[in-house]
């Protein structure tokens, strides 16, 4: 595979680094740092204790009885909704606030969409006393309440973004312009595997211990490795995480689900791998990748997925025919939330329910025996949705 | 050297606008091309930039919009990249090639590193632009090294971190930057945070070859906007704070040091 991402993180053609040149040496200076500490011993052994002590690393793979009758097919959930925070965003704050740290930052900003990630970069600020700026859109302010919340609980400043679509897109627009005014001393914590170089690779690299987790205890459960790894795909931080395990593994095949909001017909969605008509890759904040359609209005159920790119070695993956790429609308997601929550025992988010509705489909299908679908954050903070959605009052 | 998004607020007054500008001693103006993801524009840049595509700009439009400009003063098109790669059937080349069709002389692109313009720098040649690339505070060394190699027209010195927009003081950065530039023999315009004519004197006396204005002349576009003002007499301001600032200039360029003769 030629999407490791190279020395200008490059993935087959995707990615690179496009921002304005006040930002080359700072973003120059962060790989740097990347490239050396994540060879350091030390620093591998801060983080691992760390994931293992705060986080609870390792989370465990389970079996899923009934839904594997249900559908004749073993289907494995990994339970990153059991890492601390509720989801798979501590792997990747704890690796660059401790890089962060290692630079000499003295301050941490994020954007955030659902909150999970804002949540685990304030639980990251507070465990390493650095102080906190999430930036984050009205409308998801709005919508994820709880999360707004928990972060000022532990700290954490939340601006509101009000401009345009005052979704996830522009508020990683907001911290791009505070970042770009105050890089000496702060620390750009990038929450999905987007934006430029080193983002891509180095969220992937912190994400990658799912893959890695994953591979072992599968191998060891099922006795062999599974047929099909299944996650979900916004920017596309944990499907990285888990695909990474597996891409060297040729027999497992790789699906992303994207969200297809109303319909990857309907002109409103947040897929632009299954949907986009555009052949060439766009210029978007920093990178080269894929991006929806003009006519399109960004939009998903799920405030963690409704982001209108796609980081850029899923572009890649796909493009070499690595990983396939399926829309899944909010329709089909908000199903397979109540199926999971009734069948298992188990209420996952929004946007691992579009993972879940994909892997259906694909044993409906009889594509697949046994499929392992990333269970990437659990349901909580979805709650006001469900409450409307299913009459729960 | 102004800054203009061009149809910002709409196609017939930013007409007047540019005019103005040439009116008021304008050496060189940039026409802003607007890009609805611009990365570290200030809100003032924005808020341009919404009204302008707001008015119905694309690409094809803009290349209209210079066509019918009545100015005899050089035009350089900035813009971001996404939107010369995704022009036409040939990226890159396609803009470059109606660009200079329409009179474009230069291209500035704010969000392309130097090393990732060697398709820009080729059609640049073959169809006789300019390529200007942006210097920040922080750009040293071997960056410093490839970007001056690949630079023609002149370098825009960008005199402070963060986004842009008019500021009350001038930044220490300037001073520093320029005397890095000194050794390379390319026209040196600074440009963040300039709004008057004491900025743009300050500035030339401390070396600089010219003054990049966006922000405080956009500014004078929005009040008009806001409070329906008439094109001409915002068009009147536009010429007024243009004359201001080359007198500025001007001024800057005789208090600077002469060298010493031995």
């Amino acid at each position: 595979m030629s999407t490791d991402g190279d020395d200008e993180g490059e993935f087959d053609g995707f990615g690179g680094r496009y921002v304005p040149e006040p930002l080359e040496a700072p973003l120059e200076e962060l790989a740097e740092t990347f490239d050396s500490e994540i060879d350091s011993e030390a620093f591998r052994e801060e983080l691992d204790g760390l994931l293992e002590h705060f986080g609870g690393r390792p989370t465990p793979v389970f079996y899923a009885e009934t839904l594997s009758e249900r559908y004749d097919a073993d289907v494995y959930f990994k339970h990153e909704d059991l890492l601390h925070g509720g989801a798979h965003k501590l792997n990747n704050t704890l690796g660059q606030g401790l890089l962060a740290k290692r630079a000499g930052k003295e301050r941490l900003i994020a954007e955030t969409g659902a909150g999970q990630h804002g949540t685990a970069t304030a639980m990251v600020g507070a465990l390493l006393d650095l102080p906190v700026t999430v930036y984050m859109g009205t409308k998801d302010v709005d919508r994820q309440e709880m999360n707004v919340f928990r972060m000022r609980l532990m700290g954490a400043e939340v601006e509101p973004v009000t401009r345009g679509n005052a979704g996830l897109a522009e508020a990683v627009d907001a911290a791009l312009e505070d970042y770009a005014e105050n890089f000496e001393d702060t620390h750009y914590l990038v929450g999905s595997a987007v934006g430029p170089d080193p983002f891509p690779r180095m969220v992937r690299e912190f994400q990658s211990v799912i893959g890695r987790e994953a591979r072992e205890q599968i191998l060891e459960l099922h006795g062999d490795l599974p047929d099909a790894c299944v996650a979900c795909v916004g920017g596309g931080s944990n499907a990285i995480g888990l695909f990474s395990g597996f891409v060297d593994d040729e027999d497992v095949a790789l699906y992303g689900a994207e969200p297809a909001g109303k319909g990857l017909d309907s002109g409103e969605h947040s897929a632009p791998l299954s949907a986009s008509k555009q052949e060439n890759p766009q210029i978007f904040q920093g990178m080269k990748t894929k991006v929806i359609d003009e006519e399109t209005t960004n939009h998903s159920v799920s405030a963690g997925l409704d982001y209108p790119a796609v980081g850029p070695e899923h572009a890649a993956l796909q493009s070499l025919g690595r990983a396939e790429y399926h829309g899944i609308t909010d329709e089909e997601a908000l199903a397979a939330f109540r199926e999971l929550s009734e069948a298992e025992g188990i209420i996952p988010a929004l946007e691992p329910s579009h993972a879940i509705a994909l892997a259906i489909k694909l044993a409906e299908e009889d594509r697949h025996d046994t499929i392992l679908i990333n269970l990437c954050g659990r349901g909580d903070k979805d709650m006001q949705t469900a409450a409307e959605k299913f009459d729960l009052r | 050297m102004p800054y203009l998004a061009a149809g910002d607020p709409d196609f017939e007054s930013s007409l007047e606008y540019v005019e103005a500008l040439a009116a008021g001693g304008a050496d060189v103006i940039e026409l802003g091309l607007p890009f609805s993801e611009p990365i570290a524009e200030g809100p003032t840049i924005q808020q341009a930039v919404v009204r302008s595509l707001e008015g119905g700009m694309t690409p094809e439009r803009f290349f209209e919009f210079v066509a019918a400009l009545d100015v005899d003063v050089p035009l350089v098109c900035m813009t971001y990249y996404n939107l010369i790669y995704q022009y036409g059937d040939e990226p890159v080349r396609s803009f470059v090639e109606r660009a200079a069709e329409v009179g474009i002389e230069g291209v500035v692109v704010p969000d392309l590193p130097a090393e990732e313009a060697d398709l820009l720098r080729e059609a640049c040649d073959e169809f006789g632009l300019d390529l200007i690339f942006i210097v920040a505070p922080t750009t040293a060394g071997d960056r410093l090294d490839r970007i001056m190699e690949r630079v023609s027209g002149y370098v825009y010195v960008q005199a402070r971190l963060g986004v842009t927009g008019a500021r009350e003081s001038l930044s220490d950065h300037t001073e520093e930057t320029l005397a890095r530039l000194e050794e390379y023999d390319v026209p040196k315009a600074v440009g963040f945070g300039i709004s008057t004519g004491e900025h743009a004197a300050s500035v030339v006396e401390a070396g600089a070859d010219g003054v990049i204005v966006g922000s405080a002349l956009i500014e004078i576009i929005a009040e008009g906007h806001e409070t329906d003002d008439s094109t001409a007499a915002v068009a009147e301001r536009i010429e007024s704070l243009a004359r201001e600032l080359k007198a500025g200039a001007i001024e800057g360029g005789q208090r600077r040091p002469r060298p010493e003769r031995t």
